[in-house]
């Protein structure tokens, strides 16, 4: 018989897998583990905790924090009353927090540590409905009087109290976990997940313990993970794509999660781990990309320009792969020099040494980051998929990753392309609806079918290639079909630029509105004697607009004429999701930017403005605001200058 | 939040301190209790770090006693009084540079420290359990200044404020029973400022320690001492609750000369 619930696969785990590790924690600078047995008894003495709390079948409960194994736990007790988890993004913003608890109706707040719980107070007014605030951190915390506020640990003791009274006849605390389990079914509610939201208010996605091992079991028959591997439980946990593999995969394949000790010290961590498995957003890839360049721009020039050939070569032979061909055979020699050489030290340095599944999902990744990794030697792939299907709905499998599609649809997915161009899922992983919210249930979900909101096609092969969100797909004035992603993706490659913000809807031309990355112009800044005091005054350096000028230029080049960008301006402050400007998981609100930024759009096509005065609110942490007024110079670029931009982007 | 009623941990008495025929201390009184936070204030020269060094040992007092938890320690050397439970952290921040942030921490723990040269030697048994035992006691301080992310880092190459966090922690390494903090937030933005604070209060809910703050900020002394002694030209001219020092008349002419009206910044509460 198929196991159908989380909890009663949690279980299974313990009885088959008992003394296997199942999670670690660097604590006190220390991978502290935890065996799957240990991992029963904790989850099992903290539903017991919460049910003293009052949590029942049916009932929400938030959990806000970062990944530690305490929260999982919580979230894997929670699944065990029946009480539906509802984790939620551990940097929201306090008035973000009270919309998800409120609209969540959730009794029990599990906040990590004193940060969080300030959060919850500063808005418990407003929550007449939370009862219980429980933290696992007690720092700082001590002296706090509130009525309901309590301790993890204490909620844990509690449980495990209750636990010891009962009469447990036949296997002690398993038949016991059995019994307090009996209840939940595998349609139940198994998590709400509140997705990013870049078209408006975030919606609560139900998705029942059918649809995400459903969804678990069919991705394991596409990408094999086992009870020997390692994943790093790094991603934020309210993101879905962190329950699928650190929950539902984790506890499908018996792989060990580890949590690293903060988010400072997420690199070193990742390689002290060394992890076999690795999800990633694009945005983390394009980081160790970034961080690869500017260490190689740092390296004398001997190094620099060895290293440089052999990537080259290496990126060479993989677009080349990527395309079915063969690579030219004097990039074949220089790829087996640059393994022992440079690609096994570069993998070891980025912690990606024992890697052998790396994925990537969540957004689309520009090719030349995908060339890079199988260039130097680990297999990244793409996933595409989305909360309201659990996560995958398609993924390329080994030896099937073409640059420009997302893979084929699992076992169990079936896709469809409606008239309008818009890809639309079936799969037993669709959600049970949006929580309180049938309206938009229903604009979503038609007849069985998941409107994804991209537009796509499928190819050839069967693999699914998308386009754009069907939304956000328009038209030059001229009628060139403009996908602003697409553009936004070429820019992104450049380590200099961060964000990028494509805008020509009915336009004459593209335009672009652009973040430097703070850390690599930082770097370039410092190298050149460039002073600056802040993110505004070096976005704003005349010798940086040149830097950034080079690169839009290099990335012109790679674009069609029409969809060349014409005019383009940094902007004075990062886009912040505390601004709304992104959502939690990086991905523009393109409407939202659009309407902020609308004066700078129209001077991007005011041919008379050289520049644009801006005066931009500004939230300090703390809740300051203060006023900020710049003047930002607006480059424009000769539409022409393909040639040119080859020459300048040699010497950048 | 004091911890009962058994008197102060530390006392000064009447001390003074001469430096040639420049009176540094004019026969200051003051004390502190466990769990309580003392702030020192006063204008430059003022005599605030001459009453800390004087407590730690640095400089005898020409009359004058410094107690400790009922116990005379006037005059002992600052390695004693080290060990007797007094800790400090300076001005000028003093790490060891070239060693890591670990180190400089694991150092603070020397006084616990009771290894010999030969069981040290030999390490294994004796040592290497005492060694486990302090490393775990710096781990958790670590933790608890959040600084995990540069354990192995050399402190000489850490920005200002992250030192000035690594001094504090050599200092509450020691567990002592009074914390001297000798200006730990000049030099540093609101934000490095407010996570100090936060970590000062911390520490006073955790270990409730008698802390000693000399601070210029202000804001920071109204807001978290629970009591303020106020030094002008090495006396002592007003000590109370922050309140009421604020608008206390001697302290508004030591600071801002004759301005009848005006009063000391209110901590943002």
């Amino acid at each position: 018989m198929t196991i159908e619930t989380l909890p009663a696969l949690l279980l299974d785990r313990a009885q088959a897998d008992g003394r296997r590790i199942a999670m670690r924690e660097k604590e006190y600078g220390i991978w502290q583990s935890y065996t799957w047995a240990e991992c029963l008894g904790r989850v099992q003495a903290l539903a017991l905790g919460f049910a003293r709390l009052g949590a029942g079948r049916g009932d929400r409960l938030v959990i806000v924090g970062d990944n530690r194994p305490e929260l999982y736990w919580s979230l894997l007790a929670a699944q065990a009353l029946g009480t539906v988890p509802v984790p939620v993004y551990q940097d929201a913003t306090a008035a973000e927090l009270r919309y998800a608890i409120a609209h969540a109706g959730a009794r029990i707040v599990i906040a990590e540590d004193q940060e969080q719980v300030d959060k919850i107070l500063e808005v418990r007014g407003e929550l007449p409905e939370v009862e219980h605030i429980v933290y696992k951190d007690p720092k700082g915390l001590r002296h706090y009087a509130e009525p309901g506020l309590r301790r993890l640990d204490a909620v844990e003791a509690a449980g495990r109290e209750d636990d010891g009274r009962r009469p447990a006849p036949g296997d002690g605390g398993a038949a016991a976990f059995r019994r307090l389990i009996e209840g939940v079914g595998p349609d139940d509610i198994g998590l709400i997940s509140y997705t990013s939201g870049t078209t408006g208010a975030s919606k609560g996605v139900m998705l029942s313990h059918r649809a995400l091992l459903a969804t678990g079991r069919s991705f394991l028959q596409v990408v094999p993970v086992g009870p020997t591997d390692q994943m790093l439980a790094y991603l934020p946990m309210a993101w879905v794509g962190d329950t699928f593999f650190s929950v539902v995969v984790a506890l499908l394949s018996g792989a060990a999660v580890n949590c690293p000790e903060s988010a400072e010290t997420v690199r070193g961590d990742f390689r002290e781990i060394g992890p076999n498995v690795v999800f990633a957003p694009p945005r983390v890839w394009e980081n160790l990309l970034a961080q690869c360049q500017v260490r190689i721009d740092d390296a004398d020039w001997l190094k620099r320009s060895v290293t440089r050939g052999l990537v080259g070569a290496a990126m060479r032979s993989a677009r080349a792969a990527l395309q079915g061909g063969a690579p030219a055979a004097a990039d074949r020699v220089r790829c087996a020099v640059g393994e022992p050489l440079v690609f096994a030290a570069l993998r070891d340095q980025l912690g990606l040494r024992r890697i052998r599944v790396a994925i990537t999902g969540g957004a689309p990744i520009a090719p030349e980051v995908l060339e890079f990794f199988r260039g130097i030697g680990v297999n990244l792939t793409q996933l595409y998929g989305m909360t309201e299907c659990s996560t995958p709905a398609t993924v390329q499998p080994d030896g099937q990753v073409k640059p420009d599609t997302v893979g084929p649809p699992i076992p169990g997915v079936r896709l469809r392309i409606d008239e309008r161009g818009e890809v639309l899922i079936d799969s037993p992983g669709l959600f049970s609806g949006y929580f309180r919210d049938p309206a938009a249930t229903a604009e979503v979900l038609r007849d069985g079918w998941l409107r994804t909101g991209d537009a796509g096609l499928v190819d050839r092969d069967g693999h699914l290639v998308i386009l754009d969100r069907a939304n956000d797909v328009s038209h030059l004035e001229d009628g060139t079909v403009f996908a602003p992603q697409y553009v936004e993706n070429k820019l992104k490659f450049s380590p200099y630029i961060k964000e990028a913000v494509a805008v020509g809807h009915a336009r004459p031309y593209v335009a672009a509105m652009l973040n430097i990355d703070p850390d690599v112009v930082g770097n370039w800044a410092q190298r050149r004697q460039v002073v600056y005091s802040g993110y505004t005054d070096l976005a704003q350096n005349p010798r940086v607009g040149e830097l950034i000028a080079g690169e839009v230029r290099r990335v012109n080049a790679l674009l069609a004429p029409a969809l060349r960008v014409r005019r383009f301006v940094v902007l004075h402050k990062e886009l912040d999701p505390d601004d709304a400007e992104i959502t939690r998981t990086r991905k523009v609100r393109r409407r939202f930017v659009a309407e902020k930024y609308a004066p700078i759009i129209d001077a991007l096509y005011n041919p008379r403005a050289s520049d644009i005065e801006v005066r931009a609110t500004v939230r300090y942490e703390g809740g300051r605001e203060a006023q900020v007024a710049r003047s930002l110079p607006i480059r424009t670029l000769d539409a022409d200058s393909a040639a040119a931009a080859q020459a300048a982007g040699a010497d950048a | 939040m004091l911890n009962g009623d058994r008197g102060p941990r530390l006392r000064a008495e009447d001390v003074l301190v001469r430096f040639g025929g420049v009176t540094a201390l004019a026969g200051v009184s003051a004390d502190v209790r466990a769990g309580e936070i003392l702030a020192l204030i006063g204008p430059n020269g003022a005599g605030k770090t001459t009453l800390i060094n004087t407590v730690s040992g640095v400089y005898r007092p020409a009359a004058g006693r410094i107690v400790l938890e009922g116990r005379d320690i006037t005059g002992r050397a600052p390695d004693e009084i080290a060990r007797r439970g007094i800790a400090r952290t300076f001005q000028n921040v003093s790490l060891f540079g070239g060693m890591t942030v670990l180190e400089n921490i694991l150092v603070g723990r020397h006084i616990h420290m009771r290894a010999g040269v030969l069981a040290s030697g030999i390490y294994w048994g004796w040592g290497e359990r005492e060694e486990l035992r302090h490393r775990e006691a710096v781990e958790r301080i670590i933790d608890f200044l959040e600084i995990s992310h540069i354990r192995k880092a050399p402190a000489g190459t850490l920005p200002y404020g992250l030192r000035k966090r690594v001094d504090l922690g050599r200092a509450l390494a020691a567990e002592p029973a009074v914390l001297l903090l000798d200006e730990p937030m000049t030099g540093m933005n609101r934000e490095e400022k407010e996570d100090m604070v936060r970590f000062i209060l911390d520490i006073s809910d955790e270990w409730s320690p008698a802390i000693v703050l000399i601070e210029h900020d202000m804001g920071v002394v109204m807001d978290i001492s629970h009591r303020v002694v106020v030094l002008d030209h090495g006396r002592k001219i007003a000590e109370g609750t922050p309140d009421t020092i604020r608008t206390n008349a001697d302290v508004l002419r030591a600071y801002l000369g004759e301005a009848p009206g005006a009063a000391l910044p209110t901590g943002a509460r």
